[in-house]
């Protein structure tokens, strides 16, 4: 279980994070929603060790980790799956791979993983994670390390950004297998319904708070009524 | 002299040429502190001294294929200034690898240099990979100094395929590559390099594509480490329709310096030459991507670095 308490964030006179408390229960699917500059991003961050918060605090599986490296956190079992995923020069989807399991892998270990991201390993295993593979690509590819790494707590930012061309089922089978055969709890940024669909858990946030949390039969009706409002509102003041 | 390799020569045969000198087959030749230590010659590849100044001739039949020549240098006589004249002689249509090297062994504080300077003569549709590495060891006050000149000279649809290497203890380099190329032919040069503590290296690169379709790609990563200095030079001439790409990429940390001084001059209105130069530190997200694997921020720069050198 994770756990974060009173987070505070800010930068340059701006509160981006007012004083959040939550709770991840373990082996859920956790989505995280809330308009552009929320504070969804920078409470992923948080938690995984690249930002710092001002004050309070995160508590993982009763350890108090709030000051502890990225690395110590990836030991202990956290995963981050970037939303702009980071290109190396000279490091290959191979290397990659080994690098994340900690272990050279057998070929048909490296298939398996890149297949499940609709990707042929034979030819991905020996490209370099520069600018010759594209957006959707990587994006792919970083899935597919974090369904490879050995977490228990797994946080995804906007895992669907970019993967357009490959069908969305593939990436919700990820999830539901991270979640049933790993049992990792999975915290996902999105704002796509067909994520929020599988979601055990809604929380919403707005101008860095939590707006609203509950179980999906709950926020999800009535989040999808006001995006409907709000198109209707905009639809409005188009035709005037 | 004693003509039997000793364990020094072993090593750095076995750094520098990747060489088991017991497995080793093809032919080669062997210099150690200026002088021959072992050759062999094949039917299809004959190496002959020079007469008129130190150094080989490396004379390789038309048509001869899959075949490699091995001609490492070991620099283990102190102060020792070694100046070699190498010579290529490719004959048409041959597929040939071609594996140099200079590995320096210096105890003294005294300065050990090697400067080769190697010509290619690649004749029509004749295939070369040439492979150059270079490396240092012995006393930290020690000196070593290697200064390779290539020459190439490609003839209708010859290719070469230049890879270059220096990645350990060579305090000062002065690496200078000039290349002719004639129709449809092509050359593609690689070269990494590590300098670290105060070592200097400078690599100077003119390509002339006199040849129509004749086209290049150099390729330099270089990572840049305590007070060292490295400065790349590029300058492609395109004199007909041709193409080249040119890219040179650095990995800056520490107190280190690097500059890059690319130039590209296109004489020709089918000309095609492109640029590229990027020097910068060790991305922050690239690490944090990688601790986020669980590695420590040590091991991921040095996977970063392994990676980018590979």
């Amino acid at each position: 279980m994770l756990e974060i308490k009173n987070i505070c964030f800010s930068r340059e006179g701006k509160d981006i994070l007012k004083n959040v408390s939550l709770t991840f229960p373990d082996n859920k699917v956790i989505v995280i929603t809330g308009a552009n500059g929320s504070g969804k991003s920078t409470l992923a961050k948080i938690i995984m060790g690249i930002e710092k918060p001002d004050s309070g605090s995160i508590i993982f599986n009763g350890q108090d980790i709030t000051d502890m490296p990225i690395d110590k956190r990836a030991n202990l079992g956290l995963g981050f799956a970037f939303q702009q995923p980071v290109k190396f020069k000279g490091i290959t989807v191979r290397d990659i791979l080994n690098i994340t399991a900690k272990r050279k892998l057998e070929k048909c270990e490296l298939c398996r993983y890149l297949s499940d991201v609709g990707l042929c390993a034979n030819d991905y295993l020996d490209r370099e994670l520069d600018s010759n593979l594209s957006g959707g690509e990587l994006k792919r590819i970083e899935i597919a390390m974090l369904a490879l790494k050995n977490s228990t707590f797994t946080l995804f930012d906007e895992p669907e950004a970019g993967i357009d061309l490959w069908s969305f089922n593939s990436l919700i089978d990820i999830f539901e297998n991270m979640k049933n055969d790993t049992k990792n709890t999975i915290v996902i940024i999105s704002h796509q319904e067909r994520i929020l669909d599988i979601a055990d858990e809604i929380i919403i946030l707005s101008n860095g708070t939590i707006k609203e949390m509950g179980k999906r039969n709950k926020i999800l009706p009535k989040l999808l009524l006001s995006s409907k409002s709000n198109r209707y509102s905009k639809e409005v003041k188009c035709n005037e | 002299m004693n003509n039997t390799p000793n364990t020094v020569d072993k090593k750095i045969l076995k750094v520098v040429s990747n060489i088991d000198l017991s497995k080793l087959k093809g032919a080669y030749n062997i210099r150690k502190d200026g002088k021959l230590l072992v050759r062999n010659t094949t039917p299809n590849i004959d190496i002959v001294s020079k007469k008129d100044k130190d150094g080989i001739d490396i004379i390789i039949k038309e048509n001869t294929k899959n075949e490699s020549v091995h001609i490492p240098v070991i620099l283990e006589k102190e102060g020792m200034n070694d100046l070699v004249y190498n010579d290529f002689h490719i004959g048409e249509n041959a597929d040939v690898t071609i594996i140099a090297g200079c590995g320096i062994h210096n105890e003294s504080h005294k300065t050990s240099e090697h400067d080769g300077i190697h010509t290619f003569y690649v004749k029509k549709g004749a295939k070369v990979k040439y492979i150059e590495n270079h490396y240092g060891e012995g006393n930290e006050n020690a000196k070593n100094v290697l200064n390779p000149t290539t020459v190439i000279y490609l003839e209708e649809g010859a290719s070469l395929e230049m890879e270059s290497l220096q990645i350990q203890g060579v305090t000062s380099t002065i690496r200078v590559t000039k290349a002719y190329l004639k129709e449809d032919s092509n050359l593609v040069i690689k070269e990494k390099i590590m300098t670290a503590e105060a070592q200097e290296a400078k690599t100077e690169f003119y390509v002339e594509l006199n040849g129509e379709n004749s086209s290049t790609h150099v390729i330099s990563r270089s990572i840049a480490k305590d007070e060292s200095k490295q400065e790349f030079y590029s300058n492609i001439q395109g004199n007909t329709k041709c193409f080249a790409h040119v890219e040179c990429d650095a990995i800056i940390m520490d107190k280190a310096k690097v500059s890059a001084i690319p130039r590209i001059d296109a004489n020709d209105i089918n000309a095609n030459l492109v640029h590229e130069a990027a020097i910068g530190k060790i991305a922050g997200e690239q690490l944090i991507k990688l601790m986020s694997l669980g590695l420590t921020e040590k091991q991921a720069e040095k996977e970063i670095i392994n990676g980018f050198l590979k």
